[in-house]
């Protein structure tokens, strides 16, 4: 579904800056897949996961969602493909605009736009009962705008935009990070509800060792714009954060030193 | 003084159009856009230059339109595939339509005294000539509002509004934030290169002039607009950007009658804009939100909560 080869990214080339975020990354999904893309600051998986979604350019290397080479796409054209939720709450969704609008966005997601009424009655219906299923309350404020809606509603919101017209590929990059513990583990729960009723194919990235274990059917791990370690299957299931952090010792040759991600 | 308020209602109704094209880029788009001082000249020679040469006045409004639109495409056009910031491209544009409406007007002003105007067929039907002006004021900008409405409710209207509010989120639904840009220049900049060519055939002449200062004059009554009439939903924000526009008019008739000079008065409005931008912070200043201590830990470990816990 994802096929990912070669691919090298450098920030800022040919300065005193200049920074290689990716080297010859190549990483394969197959259709279902739910992997846990997980690493340190600097590791390289949010360039990774930006790469896919168009909004940085790769320097070598080529990117196919679904058969379809994406790697020169615009990012507003891949979306075609993509949902995708960001780490920051505020990102996913417009505030100054009402949450059916919002919806109504989404629901469209790599359709023309032309000059049909932007939200039918139909689909108000479809959202009510969509948005009942979160059970948070939601499904009267269609009318509200996103704006007065808290961080966790709102990044529930994205994950049911992203997820309401079905995308190839499902990107989470770190959507829970900014959550209080209790409201992550809600937003985890949903997400994780959402790819297995869909069978979405999904890449999220994660700070968090426990829940990178937890979810999906496949981890990888990145370390200074490499991929370290690719666990899928029986073995994934049977991981431990104490097991993770000695292959990834064993790997790098390095302690696992990121203070962020041990005492997730 | 009936007769003021008149002649300021009158003045308020065409200026509302272009108030109205301000508001799109620099509320809904949020951009302010400096084309506005050239395309709303632009308008009005575009439109003067036509009637002169004894063409219908309703055609010449539709050219002054899409001359007004060509504006905002070019601003469009290097704001987003030139990547010059919005500002920048916007005085680009300004000052480039300086030159070119001394071109299409051949001369710094065009008389447009006992040429057949917008306003001669209400005139004929016997109403005076700022009734007549009042009458077609208000039928263009209940036209414009309804349109407006209709439209920024469709698909593509929503697509606009929000790519004003967050791009990034636009662009994952598969817009191209580029074209929605464009797109909302060309519609404010077509609105206010209308409401030259009204204002043109009103006072009877076009000047390469009459736009200076006409970005301040449109934020003042955008932002009157709100305070004074609110903004509970899109119809009404629309209604109090045009009643906005008309209490400015007022203000100014009346600020003169006082004994203001008129070279005074981009000064006073400048003044009123700044006062007006500010008053958030001002408001904060003298009374500083309060928020407890308790609270603001609560906060605190509610945001690291997610990271650390």
């Amino acid at each position: 579904m994802l096929k990912v080869s070669g691919i090298y990214k450098v920030f800022n080339p040919g300065t005193v800056n200049q920074k290689t975020a990716l080297r010859n990354v190549s990483i394969d999904m197959e259709e279902g897949d739910f992997v846990t893309l997980i690493g340190g600051n600097g590791a390289g998986k949010s360039t990774l996961l930006n790469c896919v979604a168009g909004v940085y350019g790769v320097d070598r290397g080529t990117i196919t969602i679904a058969g379809t080479d994406v790697t020169k796409m615009s990012e507003y054209k891949r979306a075609a493909f993509l949902g995708r939720v960001f780490q920051d709450p505020m990102m996913g969704t417009a505030s100054d605009m009402l949450l059916e609008e919002n919806l109504a966005l989404a629901l469209r997601r790599g359709q023309p736009r032309g000059l049909k009424w932007g939200i039918s009655g139909r689909e108000r219906e479809t959202y009510r009962q969509m948005l009942s299923q979160l059970d948070l309350g939601l499904e009267n404020r269609l009318h509200t705008k996103v704006k007065l809606l808290s961080g966790g509603q709102r990044q529930a919101i994205t994950l049911l935009m992203a997820t309401l017209k079905k995308p190839k590929l499902l990107l989470l990059d770190e959507h829970t990070s900014a959550l209080d513990p209790k409201t992550a583990e809600r937003v985890l729960s949903l997400t994780d509800r959402l790819v297995s009723e869909n069978n979405l194919t999904t890449l999220m990235v994660t700070h968090n060792m426990r829940d990178a274990i937890k979810y999906g059917n496949r981890l990888i791990m990145m370390h200074d714009g490499q991929v370290i370690l690719d666990i899928r299957g029986e073995e994934k299931k049977k991981l431990t954060v104490e097991a993770l952090l000695e292959r990834f010792g064993l790997v790098s040759g390095q302690e696992f030193a990121y203070d962020r991600v041990l005492l997730s | 003084m009936l007769e003021i308020i008149r002649g300021a209602v009158s003045l308020g109704l065409l200026w509302a159009v272009m108030t109205i094209g301000v508001y799109i880029t620099y509320r809904i788009l949020n951009i302010a856009d400096l084309t506005v001082e050239g395309s709303i000249a632009l308008g009005a020679a575009i439109a003067a230059q036509i009637i002169s040469k004894g063409t219908n006045p309703y055609i010449a409004t539709g050219v002054s339109i899409l001359g007004g639109m060509a504006a905002g495409l070019v601003t469009g056009i290097l704001h987003t595939v030139l990547k010059i910031p919005a500002l920048l491209s916007g005085i680009l544009t300004m000052i480039a339509l300086y030159s070119v409406n001394l071109r299409v007007l051949g001369k710094a002003s065009l008389s447009l005294l006992r040429m057949e105007t917008v306003y001669t067929v209400f005139e004929r039907m016997g109403l005076e000539s700022s009734w007549s002006v009042i009458m077609l004021g208000l039928i263009v900008v209940a036209l414009v509002i309804c349109l407006l409405y209709w439209f920024f409710g469709t698909e593509l209207g929503c697509a606009i509004r929000a790519t004003g509010n967050n791009p990034e989120m636009v662009r994952a639904q598969g817009i191209n934030t580029n074209t929605m840009i464009i797109l909302g220049l060309v519609i404010s900049n077509g609105l206010v290169a209308f409401s030259g060519a009204l204002i043109a055939q009103n006072q009877s002449f076009a000047d390469v002039q009459m736009g200076t200062g006409s970005i301040v004059i449109g934020l003042a009554s955008v932002i009157i607009g709100e305070v004074l009439f609110g903004k509970r939903n899109f119809m009404m924000r629309l209604i109090s950007i045009a009643l906005g526009a008309i209490t400015y008019r007022i203000i100014i008739a009346f600020v003169l009658k006082l004994g203001m000079h008129s070279n005074d008065l981009k000064l006073f409005t400048a003044i009123t804009v700044a006062i007006a931008l500010s008053l958030p912070i001002i408001r904060n200043r003298i009374n500083p939100p309060r928020i407890s201590i308790e609270e603001s830990e609560q906060q605190a470990q509610n945001l690291n909560g997610g990271k650390n816990a």
